[in-house]
């Protein structure tokens, strides 16, 4: 995703001389095409996220339209607060894209799990949080965020992230994006990279009767949407997929409009519990942990009674 | 900017009176403190806005641009913003009050007021971005920073006071105003950051020491020098200068002022002047 998001920052600079890209020295392989064709506007601001939130504030209040690249922890946590007094507060166009969201980063070890950042960074009033589910969907969340002027968070993977099959790169703010149309029993609602596990759970249920729909939530506002509500009224059951903790993130959203609307959609969520540290390996050794690995998802629908639903069915 | 001539340099003494004035008056109406701080930086704002910035509180996209950093000083900026024009006094009158947008710390949607400040060490960043980004605009504007000396107890600064020396940003200026108090005492004893330019200097800043209270002073130092450094400018100050029984005692840092004390904190001015 990160070299998806780079060729298309290189692409749309070519014609918007306000992109600039700021790195707090990461993205090695990455970043260095978009250094050698923009040089004027690139800066690496050495290892000062805090910093680089500041300068790109400061950017923005000139007329740029700042991106500020790092390791998603670095990108958010780490100057979580020049991120708020900064863009936020001013509402300035900067987008903190967070590289290598959720476990990507797995056997770096704990320091390196951005896990709170989808909750962290939805709480701010303002800022648009967005994971996009693979590279072609990152490729039109980037366009899309360069047509409005708010801060946003764009939370991706790291390389080598599967495409996920069915979404051909399609994006809607503050709408889900079906991807695969089932029966009205169960929707597997994902954000981020764990649409294609979502996916996979959705095959594994086929096995069981159950055909599942799946759904990807990349954009995360902060309050649930006519999009979502009318999405989620049509389905008994919906599971959220996300690799991040339940607090604030794609669960907390589903979770609130149901409430809210007063549905009757009951949701299962999945997403990472327990203490940040303990053993750490790949990516998918991590989900597995964590029962976000696809057998787990199908799991935890078939342990909610939607297999009863099935079998009545 | 030449050096200032002594008709400039009368109209920032004057100015600084009022402000200082004014720092008082809003402080006693609205009950609240922060006087200290804002009494320490008023002939930096009076130098500033008496005449230095250039098209201060227009929508010019060569402006000079100010940041207070410490934004816990906005009451001598609101005053001096007054005193330029670009505040009523109904306005000024607001400070603190239920509805305002003069809080304690400065909001930047104030014709005047760029940046909205008050958690301390993150101004200059925003300072470096600006100088960086009106420099690859090739405007001339210059952009100044008005630090406190216990805010360079933040990481943030040294990050920024890097990257400034490193990018040659010879159009920015930051001023600290050194006086030597901070909010649970002396900065000597709470984080001794001794010597203060030399500090910069090590950084890579061209640092000079002033007296803080002197706009003849003040105005020389901020002389662009186009030496292709930073601009550092450690303004020697009293915390609480003008009123007698705040200067250099940390309470003044936080405390109102009761009626009686700012009668007696008036009558002191006026004695001076």
């Amino acid at each position: 995703m990160r070299n998806a998001l780079v060729e298309q920052l290189c692409l749309l600079a070519r014609d918007n001389a306000r992109i600039f890209l700021l790195t707090a020295d990461l993205g090695w392989s990455v970043v260095e095409a978009f250094a050698r064709e923009f040089p004027s506007r690139f800066l690496n601001v050495g290892v000062a996220e805090q910093n680089m939130a500041g300068i790109a504030t400061g950017l923005a209040m000139v007329g740029y339209r700042p991106f500020i690249y790092s390791i998603a922890n670095f990108a958010t946590l780490r100057c979580y607060e020049q991120i708020r007094n900064g863009p936020v507060l001013h509402r300035l166009p900067v987008c903190v894209v967070g590289i290598g969201g959720g476990y990507a980063y797995g056997p770096a070890g704990p320091t390196h799990h951005a896990v709170e950042d989808l909750g962290a960074l939805r709480a701010m009033p303002g800022m648009r949080v967005v994971a996009p589910a693979d590279p072609a969907q990152t490729q039109t969340v980037l366009s899309a965020t360069l047509c409005q002027e708010d801060p946003v968070y764009l939370r991706v993977g790291k390389g080598g992230n599967a495409t996920v099959p069915g979404l051909e790169g399609r994006f809607q703010w503050n709408a889900p994006t079906i991807i695969r149309r089932g029966g009205d029993e169960v929707l597997l609602l994902a954000t981020g990279a764990m649409a294609v596990e979502a996916c996979a759970a959705a095959d594994l249920l086929l096995t069981h009767g159950i055909t599942a729909s799946v759904g990807v939530m990349a954009h995360l506002p902060p309050d649930h949407t006519p999009e979502l509500v009318e999405c989620l009224s049509g389905f008994s059951t919906v599971l959220t997929a996300e690799e991040g903790t339940l607090t604030g993130g794609l669960s907390s959203l589903v979770g609130q409009a149901i409430a809210r609307e007063g549905l009757g959609c009951r949701l299962i969520a999945a997403g990472v519990s327990g203490r940040l540290a303990g053993p750490v390996g790949s990516r998918s050794y991590m989900l597995g942990r964590q029962g976000l690995d696809p057998a787990s998802l199908a799991t935890m629908v078939l342990a909610h009674g939607v297999q009863s639903l099935a079998r009545a069915a | 900017m030449l050096r200032p001539d002594p008709a400039t340099l009368r109209r920032m003494n004057d100015l600084a009176g009022k402000i200082r004035r004014g720092v008082l008056e809003q402080s006693r109406a609205a009950n609240v403190g922060h006087i200290g701080s804002s009494l320490s930086v008023v002939e930096i704002i009076a130098t500033l806005w008496g005449g230095l910035l250039r098209h201060a509180g227009t929508e010019q996209p060569n402006r000079d641009r100010f940041v207070l950093c410490k934004g816990h000083a906005a009451l001598a900026l609101y005053v001096a913003m007054h005193h330029a024009g670009l505040m009523d006094e109904a306005t000024l009158g607001t400070y603190c009050a239920d509805g305002t947008h003069l809080g304690v710390h400065p909001e930047a949607c104030l014709a005047g007021i760029d940046v909205a400040t008050g958690s301390l060490g993150q101004g200059l960043s925003v300072a470096c971005g600006l100088a960086h980004g009106l420099r690859l605009r090739q405007s001339p504007a210059r952009v100044f920073a008005l630090l406190s000396d216990a805010e360079c107890n933040e990481g943030q600064v040294w990050e920024a006071a890097q990257f400034a020396a490193h990018h040659q940003l010879s159009h920015l200026t930051a001023i600290i105003d050194a006086n030597g108090s901070q909010a649970l005492g002396p900065t000597r004893d709470v984080l001794n950051l001794a010597p203060m330019a030399a500090r910069w200097e090590a950084f890579g800043w061209d640092a000079v020491e002033v007296d803080g209270h002197d706009t003849a002073q003040l105005a020389e130092a901020l002389i662009p020098r186009g030496i292709g450094k930073p601009r550092l400018v450690v303004a020697r100050t009293l915390l609480g200068k003008g009123v007698g029984y705040m200067e250099n005692q940390v309470a003044w840092h936080y405390l109102p002022m009761s009626a009686v004390q700012f009668e007696q904190a008036m009558q002191g001015l006026e004695a001076v002047a």
